[in-house]
């Protein structure tokens, strides 16, 4: 009997915490972050309610069965039932696998429809460097044999390359707002993790691999990126701040990083 | 020499058995302190404690804790709770004392080999302990020994050195010892069972340790495989999971040719059927103590057993969801999305079939029926965020979030430990002979069930707020400056929640000396072990209860009429 006021308790304070409580995502700075919040909010509503039915089921039926001296029913189960059950969870299940798919694709699988700024990240334990093409338009030739960060070289620029003469390396990443950026992630020791909570986005900058990620920033500001793949004792303070600025801010602060390292 | 023989080189499966939950004491208990050491330091980073200075004189010189130190207890608090207590007790644990005693054989079919992997599994956790006793102390990468930080050697970080080593052979003479009992289950089952005893009439549980023991013999071999290629590329420089052009504090690697993604691909294609291994046996016990205290057979029973194997199978389909953003192909993503939701159905298939189980049922509240009652609604609550978590859309934002570990705690760990406490609470008078105190066992049962909502249903909301998982602590992240007080409640219902269990471990010592004298079959229970008799002759299924014009509301199975 107490176990079923116990197990409704906690139900209510959970609902009530999902809906009401102060600990939530930011709100999202692009299309797809409120796609994903939609799609994330309908979801919610229907495990919510499979939940409360699941506790509250479970809650009635250890009142009303609890032994009071009666016999129990005989019954060793109902095909109809189970098929019933069966069929409705898999329509159910297979169908929130495929009603997010668009969501999904729209990151990884969509080819871009209009030229997309390109920004190289290589990330290394525990910090970010972020390159763009200076005024050329041309990121620069890069060996890892040239890697020295004592030297300001985090990237292995090749002096020989006239185009990387005028690349523009950060360890803050700047974008301008409204605008496709394509980012290439590289990592050149362990694996870490690009993730920024307003853009609904994460994924992993693995050695060895160049991995694409596409997101177009609609809302001018700046955003945490903090490290989401365990790379080491200093993963905890490996992070970053993506700077959604206007795009005349930002050509303007790509040109005078440009003329700084020439 | 004798005493040596039955109580410490045995080869009775009882003996075993009761040393396998005898190991996972030891390792649960230690993997709870080191829990709540990493809790304190969650939400008081820099206090100075002396005694941590006392324990780790490099990890926390002056006591305060080093974010490495840290790590390394996370992984070693992972690694003991996943093999040596998920994957002990429920298997070689209650599996090695039950089931010869469920099916009637005189015990398994292989005893030395038995007793062989029971102290494999022990060297295994020697191993792993030494990691924190040699130069640089234990690994910090985690229980899922991610490479190229697991591959690098000391360079990559402290605990990199020896103890990732100590890590890797533990795993893998966990993974040989694993092998042996699996193959000691599976022919057990197929070739001992007594007369009568067909498959379609073993308790589910046997069912649970005959899946299990499939499972673990299909996954633990890659493991051991991924574990000594990983053992090479440290230390014979081959390069398996490392690519070329590794740079690593300015030093170029020589290394080329492998891939980290590799080591993903067949961690997981182990580490997701370990989730089953670990669980499986426990919805086995939760369904046969649902069924004996509410006094009705299992609803479902072969639903339940083709709901077993359906998990088991497709178990082995859905690793890749653990790396939907590891920059394998996003196209594969969605297969493994689909597949990972399907496992939701056997699953529901079972929650309904409990449900139906007790509906309509004349329901005991012991101890045991309490814990099981319990583990139903943990499992619905861990198995629903599941749903979100196999989706890819979803994970592109929850991945490596506290709300993973909300999630992986709720249905791995808690459900499984509460179908352990069924499980003791249920066969205690078995093994000892004595029963234990009941009231106790509600107050520690009241309380538990309490103590782990209140533990990690606030790690999904931190989650939801993106805190990432696996931070020393979280003082840099200036979006989680209001989190401090879902910090504090998770770490104070911790302390609440593992000073509770000191109930239990109170109750069971005492019990097992001091508790009166246990009946036959107190539970008034049908299946083979309360009934001392060798070889009986099994005359039907497992679990007959108030059949309509029978004399008692049971029929033991090997009653004739």
């Amino acid at each position: 009997m107490g176990l079923a006021f116990l197990v409704w308790l906690l139900t209510a304070v959970i609902l009530y915490l999902t809906a009401r409580g102060p600990w939530w995502f930011p709100a999202p700075i692009s299309q797809h972050g409120a796609e994903f919040d939609k799609h994330f909010t309908t979801l919610l509503w229907i495990t919510g309610a499979i939940f409360a039915a699941a506790q509250l089921l479970l809650g009635y039926a250890i009142v009303r069965f609890k032994s009071r001296g009666q016999y129990a029913t005989h019954s060793e189960g109902n095909n109809k039932l189970e098929l019933l059950w069966t069929s409705a969870t898999a329509i159910l299940f297979i169908g929130f696998a495929l009603a997010a798919n668009g969501i999904w694709a729209s990151v990884h699988l969509d080819q871009a429809t209009e030229a997309a700024l390109k920004i190289d990240v290589l990330a290394k334990q525990f910090s970010w460097n972020f390159r763009y093409p200076g005024p050329d338009g041309k990121l620069g030739r890069t060996d890892v044999k040239f890697i020295n960060d004592s030297t300001g070289n985090p990237f292995g620029l090749d002096e020989k390359d006239p185009a990387a003469k005028d690349d523009v390396i950060s360890s803050t990443i700047r974008v301008p707002v409204n605008t496709l950026v394509e980012l290439n992630l590289r990592s050149r020791d362990v694996i870490h993790n690009f993730f920024v909570r307003e853009l609904r986005i994460k994924q992993d900058l693995v050695p060895g691999m160049t991995i694409p990620l596409r997101f177009k920033a609609q809302k001018e500001g700046t955003y945490e990126v903090p490290c989401s793949e365990l790379c080491g004792l200093g993963h905890h303070q490996m992070r970053t701040t993506l700077i959604v600025m206007s795009n005349e801010d930002f050509t303007r602060w790509l040109v005078d990083e440009g003329r700084k390292s020439r | 020499m004798t005493w040596l023989r039955t109580h410490v080189f045995s080869t009775d499966h009882k003996v075993i058995g009761k040393q396998y939950i005898s190991l996972a004491f030891f390792s649960v208990a230690l993997g709870i302190m080191l829990s709540l050491i990493m809790r304190f330091h969650l939400i008081r980073p820099d206090a100075k404690i002396g005694w941590f200075a006392l324990l780790w004189p490099t990890g926390a010189t002056g006591g305060i804790m080093t974010p490495e130190l840290y790590l390394s207890l996370m992984t070693i608090h992972g690694t003991l709770m996943v093999f040596f207590v998920l994957t002990t007790a429920p298997q070689g644990g209650f599996g090695n004392y039950f089931l010869p005693l469920q099916i009637g054989a005189p015990d398994m079919a292989f005893p030395v080999l038995n007793m062989l992997s029971f102290w494999t599994t022990f060297l295994a956790l020697l191993t792993l302990l030494a990691a924190f006793f040699v130069e640089g102390g234990a690994p910090l990468g985690g229980w899922t020994a991610y490479p190229p930080l697991s591959a690098l050697g000391q360079i990559a970080g402290p605990g990199q050195g020896l103890g990732m080593d100590c890590w890797i052979v533990s795993i893998a003479l966990f993974s040989i010892a694993s092998l042996m009992g699996a193959i000691n289950f599976i022919t057990t089952v197929l070739d001992m069972r007594t007369q009568g005893m067909d498959l379609m009439r073993m308790p589910l549980t046997c069912w649970g340790w005959f899946i299990t023991a499939i499972i673990s013999l299909l996954a633990f071999g890659v493991l051991l495989a991924a574990g000594l290629l990983l053992l090479m590329d440290r230390n014979l420089g081959t390069s398996f999971f490392l690519p070329a052009g590794l740079v690593v504090s300015d030093q170029l690697q020589n290394h080329s040719g492998g891939s980290p993604i590799l080591w993903q691909h067949l961690f997981w294609f182990f580490g997701h059927p370990e989730v089953y291994i670990a669980i499986l046996p426990g919805m086995g016990i939760v369904s046969t103590v649902l069924s004996v205290f509410s006094r009705k057979p299992i609803f479902g029973y072969k639903a339940m057993v083709f709901a077993m194997f359906a998990i088991a199978l497709l178990g082995f389909l859905v690793w890749g969801h653990h790396m939907f953003i590891s920059g394998m192909s996003p196209y594969s993503a969605i297969t493994f999305s689909v597949l990972t939701l399907a496992v939701g159905v056997p699953s529901a298939i079972k929650t309904f079939n409990w449900l139906g189980t007790i509906w309509g049922g004349d329901l005991h509240f012991t101890p045991a029926m309490l814990f099981a009652l319990g583990f139903v609604s943990v499992f619905v609550s861990g198995g629903l965020t599941g749903l979100f978590l196999g989706q890819p859309a979803i994970d592109l934002y929850f991945h490596d979030t506290y709300f993973v570990v909300g999630h992986f705690h709720m249905i791995m760990g808690v459900a499984a430990i509460f179908a352990m406490f069924s499980a003791m609470y249920y066969w205690f008078p078995k093994m000892h002979g004595r029963m234990m105190n009941a009231p106790l066992g509600h107050v520690h049962f009241y309380l538990t069930f309490l103590g782990v909502y209140a533990i990690f249903i606030p790690m999904h909301f931190l989650g939801i707020m993106g805190a990432p998982r696996r931070y020393s602590d979280f003082k840099e992240l200036e979006f989680l400056a209001d989190a401090g007080v879902l910090q504090k409640f998770t770490t104070h219902s911790a302390y609440f929640t593992a000073a509770v269990q000191l109930i239990f471990f109170g109750n069971y010592f005492y019990a097992k000396r001091r508790g009166p004298a246990a009946e036959v079959n107190p539970w008034r229970a049908t299946t083979l072990e309360w009934q001392p008799s060798s070889r009986p002759e099994v005359h039907r299924g497992p679990d007959v209860y108030s059949l309509p014009g029978a004399r008692e509301d049971f029929v033991m199975q090997q009653d004739k009429k």
